[in-house]
């Protein structure tokens, strides 16, 4: 008895197999380097690994285990739980807004083309970007919108008003990002221009819209615009906040590019005049393919951005996804789940954004190959 | 160039049309009405028979204090995630990456709402309020802070200021005497009492009275003291917590751009790691963080106009919107709350220019 404790007391002390030999003592290292260097150190990581413990502690339980799923109403939830029934009843607001729940199918087809477009538009191998670009600005916008509107070919006419949730929240953003670039790229080759009146506009518009906030861009498309227009006519509030934040992130994607611009050498310049190209041949040959590929972090940055802002359209009386809880609260039956609808709505644009964030990476990390070899 | 002038003539012939139908022309003299209405939360004084300039002053100087309280908030919290996140300490540094890549992908707006409707609404009414020792409040009704009241304001600000001025001064001196004769002289302690020791002095020996007025519960809500209302705080907080995200992520990356043979030749000399870093990272990771840290700073000025969102009286909310309404004066407004938010972004514009020139490298 006595033996066999000695005898398994030693087996464990020696090493079973040389992997594990290193990784113990290896994992020991890294603790004290790490964590416990000093008697400082030790102290802030017990207080620091305390603090999120408690933090998880609070958080897990309302999230999972004392959370409710199905619900006819809040009165349904468990107090201490999340009340996640709110966010199951209401899914379909979320996604579509007020989209009348049999035409359904129309937003359905966007989202899938969306998601096509992206796809070829992201996927480095797939070939044919040019296209790609055509049918994100050209295609795509004209057969979403009619499709979602309706009012022709027996489809029934569905005013944008009605649109909403993650719905509205695409439209924006993705319209946004695909109309931005291309016209801050306009913008920033404008500044550099030679020719003042065009190299003068361009300074003040960039400098302008860099200057204010968008919220103020916002209500200048809804209460002063109208005074700008034949009287009479009504615009579209989601119209005038696609234009808005198109021409309102065009500026920040001009200062983006410009700064790739800048970084060319003037031998390219040069280079491209002496075998005897043109302005624009330059440019979209030369120039445009080396400035772009310097500033991917720039344009994702400027993209997330964009991404973001869309959500202040809440000011002007849109249900993007995030003004959508509001409309979700406002229903007696409900109220009180903001922190229910806040959290999916969270979830949803961090990993919209964080995704984004780390698409750059790869985009970097696959130019910095290319260079290389 | 011509469609573009066509445009603008076609413009400004729908702004006659629309103008004229409305009775209405462009002109600043609305500014002279009274506004008649009351706002919540102003800085300087204000009643519902004030005009409309009143008004404007009131949106600016709320709008400031909200951008100063969260710059300097989001200031030492971005700093100090930033320099956590380059911490040996692997808790210390994945604590503060967690914290960074949590809060930037997430849109300020919805900070805010998370802040207002849900963080601060679950504090308790003001009757159950969490009490900080008997002279602070928490309530859903807002924070209750004790006052401090004295009978010779001006005196008091001025002994602050002359304080604060001494302080730099002494400072300043103490640097450049080190810095000329290579002694260790304490800089920073010297300064700090100058900045405590003068205002005290100056109270005591002119014996100017000063007096704390402590909140207290008088039916439902509490009369007396400071009170930072739910809507500053929760813009201040989600601001600051939003935006120190990003200011960490500034700091890091200027601190990281310092030249690690920068640092191996001052371990050389035999510098510590506060040596190390006072003398040679910061001043070196300096020129490289101030621009884009004022361009944060720009950022977080407009970003302040989210207060629309909760109700807090900014700018955009007080003038730009409820002005708006009752007047009906929107392209003036506008072009009003544009011109402040330009003015300041243009003046920092400006400052952050200056200081490139004055800390650029002066090669020999």
């Amino acid at each position: 008895m006595n033996d066999t404790a000695t005898i398994l007391a030693a087996n464990s002390r020696r090493p079973a197999s040389p992997a594990s030999a290193g990784s113990a003592p290896r994992l020991l290292n890294w603790l004290r380097r790490r964590l416990f260097a000093s008697w400082r150190d030790a102290l802030v990581s017990m207080a620091v690994i305390t603090l999120l413990a408690a933090i998880a502690w609070s958080i897990i339980p309302w999230v999972l285990i004392d959370a409710t799923w199905r619900g006819a109403s809040r009165n349904d939830c468990a107090p201490d739980g999340a009340c996640w029934a709110f966010v199951t009843t209401k899914a379909s607001q979320f996604i579509y807004g007020f989209y009348p729940p049999t035409e359904r199918w129309r937003p359905d087809i966007v989202f899938a083309l969306l998601i096509v477009g992206l796809v070829w538009l992201m996927v480095p191998r797939i070939p044919k970007k040019g296209y790609a670009w055509l049918f994100m600005i050209a295609v795509l916008p004209l057969a979403a919108f009619a499709l979602l509107r309706g009012g022709f070919a027996g489809l029934p006419f569905v005013p944008s008003d009605q649109w909403g949730g993650l719905l509205l929240t695409m439209i924006l953003a993705v319209s946004g990002i695909t109309f931005s670039l291309p016209i801050g790229v306009l913008f920033a080759l404008g500044r550099r221009s030679r020719m003042p009146l065009i190299r003068w506009f361009c300074i003040g518009f960039i400098e302008f819209c860099r200057g204010v906030p968008f919220l103020t861009v916002l209500f200048m498309a809804i209460v002063m615009l109208p005074f700008f227009l034949p009287s009479g006519t009504k615009p579209d509030p989601l119209a005038l906040a696609v234009v808005g934040i198109i021409f309102y992130e065009a500026a920040y994607m001009a200062e983006v590019v410009r700064g790739g611009l800048q970084a060319l050498p003037k031998g390219q310049y040069e280079a491209a005049m002496t075998i005897g190209f043109g302005y624009w041949r330059t440019m979209i040959y030369i120039i445009l393919p080396q400035a772009l590929r310097k500033v991917v972090p720039g344009v994702v940055n400027t993209t997330i951005s964009l991404l973001k802002n869309t959500t202040l359209v809440m000011v002007v009386g849109l249900f993007d996804l995030l003004n959508i809880v509001s409309a979700g609260v406002s229903d007696p039956l409900w109220a009180g789940s903001q922190a229910e609808g806040y959290f999916i709505v969270g979830l949803v644009f961090w990993l919209m954004s964080f995704g984004l964030s780390c698409y750059s990476r790869t985009i970097e990390a696959g130019f910095a190959r290319a260079d290389r070899s | 160039m011509a469609a573009l002038a066509l445009l603008a003539y076609v413009a400004i012939g729908n702004l006659q049309d629309n103008l004229a139908a409305r009775g209405l022309r462009i002109g600043f003299d609305f500014l002279r009405q009274e506004a008649g209405f009351e706002i919540a939360f102003h800085l300087i004084p204000y009643s519902s028979s004030d005009t409309y300039w009143r008004v404007f002053l009131i949106g600016i100087t709320n709008t400031l204090l909200v951008t100063v309280l969260a710059i300097i908030f989001s200031t030492i919290l971005g700093f100090a995630a930033g320099i956590a996140q380059l911490s040996v300490n692997w808790t210390l540094s994945r604590s503060a990456r967690i914290y960074v890549e949590l809060v930037r992908n997430l849109p300020q707006l919805l900070h805010i709402l998370i802040w207002y409707n849900v963080a601060l609404r679950a504090l308790p009414a003001p009757k159950q309020a969490h009490a900080i020792g008997d002279v602070a409040y928490l309530s859903n009704r807002g924070i209750f802070l004790p006052a401090v009241t004295t009978d010779r304001p001006g005196l008091l600000a001025l002994a602050i200021l002359l304080a604060m001025a001494a302080a730099l001064a002494l400072f300043r001196s103490l640097t450049v005497y080190a810095e000329r004769t290579g002694r260790q002289v304490s800089t920073w302690l010297p300064a700090l009492a100058i900045l405590v020791l003068l205002p005290v002095a100056v109270v005591g020996l002119t014996g100017t009275q000063i007096d704390l007025s402590f909140p207290q519960l008088r039916g439902f809500n509490f009369v007396g003291g400071w009170v930072l209302v739910p809507e500053l705080t929760a813009l201040v907080l989600a601001m600051a917590i939003y935006n120190a995200a990003f200011i960490a992520e500034l700091v890091r990356a200027s601190i990281e751009s310092v030249n690690k043979g920068q640092r191996e030749a001052a371990a050389a000399i035999g510098f510590g790691w506060w040596q190390t870093l006072r003398f040679i990272v910061i001043p070196q990771a300096i020129r490289v963080l101030l621009p884009p840290l004022s361009n944060q700073y720009l950022n977080i000025l407009k970003g302040s106009s989210l207060a629309v969102a909760i109700g807090y009286p900014d700018l955009v909310g007080v003038f730009t919107g409820i002005s708006i309404n009752q007047t009906g004066r929107a392209i003036e407004i506008v072009a009003m709350t544009m011109a402040v938010y330009l003015a300041i972004s243009l003046l920092i514009g400006a400052l952050i220019n200056l200081f490139n020139h004055m800390t650029r490298i002066i090669e020999r």
